[in-house]
């Protein structure tokens, strides 16, 4: 038993992780949230500004990190919408546009009452990274002059008073990876104390703890707590909580309890394996 | 052939033969009981007349002087029944249905280098560096390059040909000139001889980078970093002494300097410098832990977003997404 657990192909454990994936999403099966205090961190940074501040929400991912930030992106979202917050959308990631216009569908399809160039606009993806960032501190205009339908921002009602981004009253953003969370930090939130809040992934996540409180208002990290988000919504919002769109991330939460509860078991069998293979000589 | 290769190709036909099976399985009880793999639309029109002032509005009525064009939404599970269908109101969109095939396949493609590497695998991966190198390409030219250079310098036929909305009133702008010579310059690269002349444009993107760099790092990450963690042991609220935010401070000052000096490699790690280096090493394991059940959380949330699109909208085993 002990020579074949030693030598146990290891497709085995992803044909388990798979099933402990596939199996909780087939059988929806959903567990309560506990909404922790850091959540709460990001979730009243958007609701204590008074309804239709300015927002803007930097986009920094792509496709493969849709499947952890999207939910809490669209979040974002649904509580800039219903607070009725004006929404600036951007992207410093080529492939981060079409993400945003996942949200503007939303806003399209959801709160059918917000109008573009009114209550939401897009602008382009600009390469540059932290540079776009620099520049559209001190000159929004010379970095993007029309919104990504090639409109002036003159001419769009919610940008033709936007002299830079520190006429925002909150920046959130969903970030991936480099430029993202840290460049926010580095050349918008510190030197000009524009108040920032941040979604990213779960590798990222330890790094930015330590910016908050005074360089980041507060930071979601990964998939558990966009589901600690949405479930923040929903208590405040109880209308939110029948939109089954809106509860991406407490869906994916099912299969994240038995994946890691499979993958406690077998670092503890990985154990036992090791320390017994060594008291018989065998390892 | 030796044992361990004679399991290991046992292995490898069971492990496919099980994915195989259950995959039919799962294709052939979906495609007898839903519209697998199907995306079904409805269309909808939109219409904007212009009004005595010029301005437009939405109408219900276009003529053929109006502006008017049609988007298609699709039809969710639970709303496309069987009266739907035969009403007409809803049809089923093939190009919409070979993406959704598509995405599926090569998906599947992805997830089988699980089982090991294979020429799916390796057309599947070629497709995504080749669709995101295009993409990036088309995205810089139009979103980057001609508004942004090809605009400053000639403005007048940007407008004229790409940009409608853009200003041209401020003229050429000369100084886009520099720009746009190390631009050239950087395609020396790719020439047989004369490779040396990018060197110069390589040089001035690395110089402005690093010290664009080390101003955010300075001020973000060392003056605003170490002003953070100056902070009181002895926290004090309203009644006195509050225990958690002066443990978490006790906590976060040991760590803090416990770690610095476990990487301060100038004197040997003896004595009490050895021990507190050695509870350094404890703070760094912990926070290694958390970063890798960070990403086994995220890695996980992508496989499960996978597979919500395989399940819902694929196979329409559970509501698609």
């Amino acid at each position: 038993m002990l020579k074949i657990l030693q030598n146990i192909d290891r497709r085995w454990v992803f044909l388990f992780m798979l099933l402990a994936v596939a199996i909780p999403i087939l059988a929806k099966t959903v567990f309560p949230v506990n909404i922790s205090p850091q959540t709460m961190m990001v979730f009243n940074a958007i609701e204590d500004l008074p309804d239709g501040s300015r927002i803007l929400l930097s986009y920094d991912f792509d496709p493969a990190s849709q499947g952890e930030l999207l939910p809490m992106a669209q979040a974002f979202t649904r509580h800039c919408s219903i607070k009725g917050h004006k929404q600036y959308y951007m992207a410093l990631w080529p492939l981060g546009s079409p993400m945003v216009d996942l949200s503007i569908d939303t806003i399209e399809s959801e709160y059918p009452n917000l109008v573009y160039g009114e209550d939401y606009v897009k602008f382009d993806y600009k390469t540059g990274g932290e540079a776009v960032i620099r520049m559209i501190t001190q000159d929004l205009r010379g970095m993007y002059e029309l919104d990504s339908k090639g409109v002036s921002l003159d001419n769009i009602p919610m940008t033709k008073n936007i002299k830079n981004i520190q006429d925002m009253d909150l920046i959130i953003n969903v970030s991936a990876g480099d430029p993202g969370t840290k460049q926010w930090v580095q050349f918008a939130a510190t030197p000009f104390g524009i108040t920032t809040v941040s979604g990213c992934t779960g590798v990222q996540a330890p790094q930015m703890y330590p910016y908050i409180p005074d360089q980041l208002a507060g930071v979601l990290g990964a998939i558990k707590a966009a589901a600690e988000y949405e479930a923040a919504i929903d208590e405040v919002y109880p209308s939110i909580a029948s939109n089954p769109k809106a509860q991406e991330a407490k869906r994916r939460m099912g299969p994240q309890l038995v994946a890691h509860g499979l993958m406690v078991c077998l670092i503890i069998l990985g154990n036992i394996i090791f320390f017994v293979s060594r008291k018989r000589g065998l390892a | 052939m030796d044992k361990s290769s004679e399991a290991s190709k046992n292995s490898n036909t069971l492990i496919w033969g099980i994915i195989f099976i259950i995959g039919a399985i799962l294709l052939v009880w979906s495609m007898s009981t839903s519209r697998t793999g199907q995306v079904w639309v409805t269309p909808e029109q939109h219409a904007f007349t212009a009004g005595a002032d010029g301005k437009y509005s939405a109408t219900d009525t276009p003529s053929s002087e109006d502006i008017a064009w049609v988007t298609y939404n699709v039809v969710p599970d639970s709303e496309l029944t069987q009266e739907v269908i035969d009403s007409g109101s809803a049809t089923l969109s093939w190009s919409r249905t070979i993406g959704l095939w598509l995405a599926a396949i090569f998906t599947l493609f992805i997830l089988s280098f699980l089982v090991g590497d294979n020429p799916a695998y390796k057309f599947a991966e070629a497709m995504v560096v080749g669709t995101s190198a295009g993409y990036v390409m088309v995205i810089g030219i139009w979103d980057v390059f001609v508004p942004l250079l090809l605009g400053k310098l000639a403005p007048g036929f940007v407008q004229t040909a790409f940009l409608p909305g853009m200003d041209a009133s401020a003229g050429t702008q000369l100084l886009y000139i520099i720009p746009a010579i190390l631009i050239i310059m950087l395609l020396f690269q790719l020439m047989p001889s004369g490779g040396w002349i990018s060197r110069w444009p390589i040089a001035f993107f690395i110089g402005i980078t690093a010290g664009y760099r080390m101003i955010g790092y300075v001020e973000a990450d060392l003056v605003a970093q170490i002003k953070a963690a100056i902070v009181p042991l002895w926290v004090t609220g309203e009644n006195g002494f509050v225990f958690w935010p002066s443990f978490n401070a006790v906590i976060l000052t040991v760590a803090t300097l416990s770690a610095m000096i476990y990487f301060f490699f100038s004197v040997e790690h003896k004595g009490l410098l050895g021990k507190t280096a050695r509870v350094g090493i404890w703070f760094l394991m912990i926070t290694f832990g958390a970063s890798f059940g960070y990403t086994v959380m995220g890695r996980i949330a992508l496989l499960a977003a996978r597979l919500e699109f395989l399940f819902g909208d694929w196979l329409h085993f559970i509501p698609s997404s």
